[in-house]
């Protein structure tokens, strides 16, 4: 049930400023895709364009094509609501909802939309959404407590449940494991490798070492100059990026001589 | 080899005394504060006593020696960044017993004058044929009941989706800045203008002088519907947008979003809020006195006829005189219900901070 994205010419801009412009690339459905670059390139907000979470914050809009298993998710008759539903989040900081205990927070896409369904099937998605998150084991005898009673690597892995728990095609992250340490960093980069089999995934990192253990392709951003908008400099597999890059600013910037 | 570099890191502080810094000064003793505070009182008390000054005249010598005693000593002894730490002590704790003299003098009084007031008969009878000794104000503590419960029902919910609009959907646009300002021009709105504006709204409908409750329910709307859109909005800020971003991006519509999510999150606060706006309003006079009127009777009919309420009941048995052997029994009633008034407003207050933290999001582990 994953899907690919085929993005072309986006510009995406906040208000008048147009902060990413000219992205071009395809993400291959059932891998892993990594966005690196240096801040303030543009990585989370080509992020947050796959799934229409971009138009959230005010002012901010977007001018070219992204296609989702042949549909055009900016055309005027897509539903953005629909859209989330299919394309799943991950975020920089852990956001679990405070009010809801551990079994809620996994359940939320589906209760806040009042789906309905009876005690065993909610049991057996919370339960398979945490398995696949590799948290199952460190709360199953809590789930009924709160969620923000949980570590940081385990509310980031709570998200991720959360998000899978909806059986989204795709699944973005933003940094995931920005605020974590090194052991919940690689619970999550192997949660990583086995969600591969099952979703699409784009995953934004600073961490160029992560990029090459978890990604198949990478996309390298760059700001073209100061001042001006941020462009995708280069897009390869992740081999040929960290081993013979087409482009001399990927060199530069994967061989640590530049930002 | 040595590093030249790390030589300084290397240096024995004992030989070398520029790097020695003393960490230990000279200190006043514990029970320096009490001492100076009995000395400075002390003395100003030889005075008091022999000029025969009021007991407010000592208290305002011995303090201003107080103030010049202890920080001159100090600053003898300890250093002048501890005799200032000491003068502003002195003076942020005499500013706090300031701003807390007159609410203690004024709960002493209400529950001293007020206490011999309260009987079974004082909470269980109205005043219907009542002139003298006896009957009650059960119908006025009805009265205010109603009359705030109604404006309650009208203000809360109005306020609360105000504060969603401007919050959630209003995103400083020109119409939400509009109304921000409304808002804030309308919690300063006198309270005898919002009677005014109940008086006239029911003179149009009922012809002139009306006496209606629900009047007086609109009117402490009118105070009310600011205060609560004020603390509402104020919360609702405080819920973090990575939240909202969340539920989104689960694809959750933006109405559950801020219903399941946003709300239950801020409840607390909310929760709060308008208990303390439906406190702030309990006790307003002017606006009743104008619509609601004054009755010696009990009315439960909010639509029809005035209704006695408890600020009204102070006002009219303090000031209404008549007979000089029925004037003691209409100020102790008067001090009676004041009470009472208090002790209703405390118990929302102390209701607004239990409820608070009860919906207050939970982190137990």
């Amino acid at each position: 049930m994953a899907k690919s994205i085929d993005v072309s010419d986006l510009n995406i801009y906040y208000g008048d400023f147009l902060a990413v412009s000219g992205v071009n690339m395809t993400v291959k459905a059932r891998q892993v895709t990594a966005f690196i670059g240096p801040s303030g390139c543009g990585k989370s907000t080509v992020l947050r364009t796959l799934n229409r979470m971009h138009e959230v914050i005010p002012g901010a809009r977007v001018e070219g094509k992204v296609v989702v298993d042949g549909q055009s998710l900016y055309d005027p008759s897509v539903d953005p609501v629909a859209v989330r539903r299919q394309i799943g989040m991950v975020f920089q900081r852990p956001n679990p909802f405070p009010t809801m205990s551990i079994y809620d927070n996994v359940l939320a896409g589906n209760k806040l939309n009042a789906r309905k369904m009876k005690k065993s099937e909610a049991d057996d998605i919370v339960e398979r959404s945490l398995k696949g998150a590799n948290l199952w084991n460190e709360v199953k005898d809590r789930l009924s407590k709160p969620g923000m009673g949980l570590s940081g690597g385990q509310q980031q892995r709570l998200c991720i449940a959360r998000a899978i728990a909806v059986r989204p095609q795709v699944l973005l992250m933003d940094e995931p494991c920005s605020a974590l340490d090194p052991i919940s960093t690689s619970a999550i980069e192997d949660l990583i490798h086995e969600l591969k089999s099952e979703y699409t995934i784009v995953i934004v990192t600073h961490n160029m070492q992560q990029a090459a253990r978890v990604s198949d392709d990478t996309g390298f951003f760059n700001l073209k100059a100061t001042g001006e908008p941020g462009q995708l400099v280069e897009f390869n597999p992740t081999k040929k990026m960290f081993t013979n890059p087409d482009n001399e600013a990927t060199e530069a910037y994967i061989s640590g001589r530049f930002g | 080899m040595t590093d030249t570099l790390h030589e300084p890191f290397h240096t024995d502080p004992s030989t070398d005394l520029s790097t020695h810094v003393p960490l230990t000064k000279p200190q006043l003793p514990s029970i320096a504060t009490t001492l100076a505070a009995a000395v400075s009182w002390g003395l100003a008390g030889l005075p008091a006593l022999l000029l025969s000054w009021p007991i407010a005249g000592w208290v305002v010598v011995g303090w201003i020696l107080f103030v010049l005693a202890l920080p001159t000593w100090s600053g003898l002894i300890e250093g002048g960044r501890k005799a200032v730490d000491r003068l502003v002590t002195i003076l942020v704790w005499s500013t706090f017993a300031l701003a807390m003299l007159p609410l203690v003098a004024v709960i002493y009084t209400v529950v001293e004058r007020g206490a011999g007031a309260l009987s079974v008969e004082f909470f269980t009878a109205s005043q219907q044929g009542v002139l003298g000794e006896g009957g009650g104000i059960y119908h006025a503590i009805m009265g205010t009941l109603i009359i705030t419960v109604i404006a309650s029902v009208i203000s809360i919910p109005i306020g609360i989706m105000a504060a969603v609009y401007l919050v959630e959907y209003g995103k400083n646009n020109r119409l939400s800045r509009t109304l921000t300002f409304l808002v804030d021009v309308m919690t300063g709105i006198p309270s005898i203008v919002a009677g005014l504006f109940a008086l006239a709204l029911f003179t149009l409908l009922l012809g002139p002088l009306p006496r209606i409750a629900i009047g007086g329910s609109i009117a402490l709307s009118v105070l009310m519907i600011p205060i609560v859109v004020r603390s509402t909005e104020e919360m609702l800020k405080l819920v973090p947008e990575e939240l909202r971003e969340g539920a989104l991006a689960l694809g959750v519509p933006k109405w559950r979003t801020i219903t399941k999510v946003v709300l239950p999150t801020a409840l607390g606060g909310i929760v709060t809020g308008a208990t303390l706006a439906v406190a702030r309003v309990a006790g307003e006079t002017a606006p009743l006195l104008l619509i609601a009127g004054t009755l010696r009777g009990t009315n439960f009919n909010p639509f029809d006829g005035a209704m006695q309420t408890l600020p009204v009941l102070i006002f009219g048995e303090a000031t209404r005189g008549g007979l000089a052997e029925y004037v003691p029994f209409q100020i102790e009633r008067a001090w009676g219900a004041a009470l009472v008034l208090i002790m209703i407003v405390m118990l929302l207050n102390l209701l607004a901070r239990v409820v608070g933290s009860l919906f207050s999001p939970k982190t137990g582990r």
